[in-house]
């Protein structure tokens, strides 16, 4: 092939670009809660962030990886591999820009939303209306639309359950030293069984069901017995309950607010990273394979490149948003942080594990609503949720405008 | 670059810190009532207009920070309970410090005296209301606790405690302030006729402190209830 090369160059180059605009951005959406609720610091967060969501990303990120570079577009439809090639380059320079135009004005855009529409922008203009998998893409749609509820029905009854068994109880403060443990033992085993069952094949690491779950099992004990030493040491502060008698139970989540934290940027890594380097790993498959039918294991290093991405975002732009964040949010307790993160990481998780390149901005907006919904957030600003929407609507034809327009270039560049 | 974020809009301010601080104000302008009275006692004019000074400014005080707080309440907002509740309770703790600015100005005519007969009787009387603010300011003090439960559960039942000590405290005023009436028509012959108005119209606007104070309690209660 000629060019090959260029395009691995080309793919790499812009991936980058496209992964560094989800960490300089997303991340600090993903994380904003324990970061708003003052559990942890914009430190401890970027230190997580750049942690975790390398892990999530390579460990996790496979199943999403797979979706954006196989399932969206019809191979049946593709001419010539290097029209593919085009195809891809352009949705990632598209999403790529428009990720950093959005984010310059301070739009809420999704970088799952961008992805999808550019390729399916590429492929209605390069490719013809029957190349797009619309049964495909109308899944991943209707996943746009039930996964913010989801989130924010389990964020709903995370908050009300922690009520039941914690807040309004006549020892509030050992219940939630009882209990809190419990919540992050279920967290664990649920992102680990998740992460392990039949998802590691790319590390050429493959359990069985049931050893998947033992080693589930023995993970979200370690994180709960973690969990348990971290907030052993909380005693009640008689000066601060003075003023606000739920003040120790708080301090009681801070620390667990960790937890979820590093679980919400796992999920993030898995999901959203994945939309940067689907496209490049198809560039480097059908480059390798000269055939765009051909399917290969994702190599290794696509994924490590992602995760670096994100953490160069991180460090030069993303804890500048984190701070943000941080100064803003000043009406958020650590026990909503964590029952809004612990919600929306699960939600992102096991929709990243069924392929679905969900919006982890979206579902974690739609975990504070459901924590609004029951009566635990001062106030919700609806204007922004209707900015959301409004982002998530423009961003699939711009998306979708942007990336036909870089394939036509690409296409004149290179035939 | 600018480094907004749309997660940190999402989250709108709280208006109950600001509500706390609204009704310290008006608790401290109301308490202010029983040195006031102490000053007239004393006929020591020059306190007195001080006092009066400083409850006409804490009632603007207050004021102002309700009307802060008014302006940034969009209908955009969601919170766990009704906008127009919340600011219907707002306007409640309002009123009470215009009922304690209305009692200063009464007592801070040039000729003002109280009847040596009511003198006792009113004083008991003005500490009652100042305490049923106080209980008030307790109350709106549990706002946060109602928050961190959702309006439900202890946090509401205590509450709903203490509104219905704060009733009791208002029905003590009454029984205070008819007390008083009853003094004053025991005494009308030996008091100038001015001087009986100007004792009814100051049992009266007394009276109304307390029972702006147990409106505000009223109209939280209505808060869990829904």
């Amino acid at each position: 092939m000629e060019f090959a090369a260029v395009y691995i160059g080309l793919a790499i180059i812009f991936g980058l670009y496209m992964t560094w605009g989800v960490g300089a951005n997303d991340v600090a959406n993903a994380m904003g809660t324990s970061v708003g609720s003052g559990a942890i610091t914009v430190k401890k967060a970027i230190l997580i962030a750049a942690i975790f969501e390398f892990a999530g990303a390579v460990l996790a990120g496979g199943n999403v990886t797979s979706t954006i570079r196989k399932s969206i577009i019809d191979p049946a439809f593709v001419p010539s591999p290097e029209i593919l090639i085009y195809g891809m380059l352009s949705a990632l320079l598209a999403s790529g820009v428009w990720l950093m135009v959005a984010t310059h004005f301070g739009w809420p855009v999704s970088t799952t939303h961008t992805i999808v529409g550019s390729l399916v922008g590429f492929a209605t203009v390069g490719l013809g209306v029957e190349a797009v998998a619309w049964g495909e893409v109308g899944r991943i749609v209707a996943s746009w639309l039930v996964s913010p509820l989801i989130g924010g029905t389990i964020a709903f009854l995370m908050t009300m359950s922690l009520r039941r068994f914690i807040l309004d109880t006549d020892e509030p403060l050992a219940n939630a030293k009882r209990y809190g443990p419990v919540y992050i033992f279920f967290m664990g085993v649920l992102i680990a069984l998740v992460t392990l069952f039949k998802g590691l094949v790319h590390l050429d690491l493959e359990l069985s069901a049931w050893a998947s779950l033992g080693v589930a099992l023995v993970i979200g004990l370690l994180i709960a017995s973690v969990g348990k030493a971290l907030i052993a040491k909380v005693r009640v502060d008689p000066e601060a309950e003075r003023d606000f008698h739920y003040a120790s139970v708080e301090k009681v989540f801070a620390p667990l607010c960790v937890f979820t934290a590093c679980s919400m940027a796992f999920a993030h890594g898995s999901n959203d990273v994945a939309n940067g380097i689907g496209p490049l790993a198809a560039v480097v498959t059908i480059v390798r394979t000269q055939s765009v039918t051909q399917t290969s294991a994702l190599p290794i290093w696509i994924l490590l490149l992602g995760g670096a991405g994100i953490v160069v975002g991180l460090a030069t732009m993303g804890y500048r948003v984190m701070q943000t964040i941080g100064k803003r949010i000043t009406e958020l307790t650590p026990s909503r942080g964590f029952c809004a993160e612990l919600s929306a990481a699960a939600t992102v998780v096991v929709a990243s594990r069924l392929g679905l390149p969900v919006s982890t901005t979206h579902i974690i907006v739609g975990a504070v609503l459901g924590v609004g919904f029951a009566g635990g957030i001062a106030a919700i600003d609806l204007r922004v949720i209707a900015r959301i929407v409004a982002s998530w609507i423009i961003t699939l034809p711009i998306g979708a405008a942007l990336a036909a327009f870089f394939f036509f270039f690409f296409r004149g560049l290179f035939l | 670059m600018p480094t907004s974020s749309p997660f940190a809009g999402l989250f709108g301010k709280s208006p109950f810190p600001a509500m706390q601080e609204q009704m310290r104000v008006v608790q401290q302008c109301a308490e202010l009532a029983i040195p006031l009275f102490e000053a007239l006692q004393r006929e020591d004019r020059e306190s007195l207009l001080a006092i009066k000074e400083r409850i006409f400014e804490l009632e603007h005080e207050a004021d102002t920070i309700k009307n802060e707080i008014r302006s940034r309440l969009p209908k955009s907002l969601f919170m766990p309970v009704d906008r127009r509740d919340l600011l219907d309770i707002l306007n409640a703790q309002d009123n009470i410090a215009d009922a304690v600015q209305d009692v200063a100005e009464l007592l801070a005519l040039p000729k003002m005296k109280l009847p040596a007969a009511l003198l006792d009787g009113l004083v008991a009387y003005v500490e009652t209301n100042v305490d049923a603010v106080k209980q008030c300011g307790d109350v709106i003090n549990e706002l946060d606790e109602l928050l961190e439960m959702g309006f439900r559960g202890r946090a509401a039942d205590r509450v709903e405690d203490m509104v219905a000590r704060l009733g009791e405290i208002e029905s003590e005023t009454d029984s205070q302030g008819e007390a008083l009436l009853e003094a004053l028509f025991d005494h009308e012959d030996e008091l100038k006729p001015l001087s009986v108005l100007l004792s009814y119209k100051l049992i009266e606007l007394i009276g109304g402190v307390a029972n702006y104070a147990e409106d505000v309690g009223d109209r939280l209660r209505l808060l869990i209830a829904r």
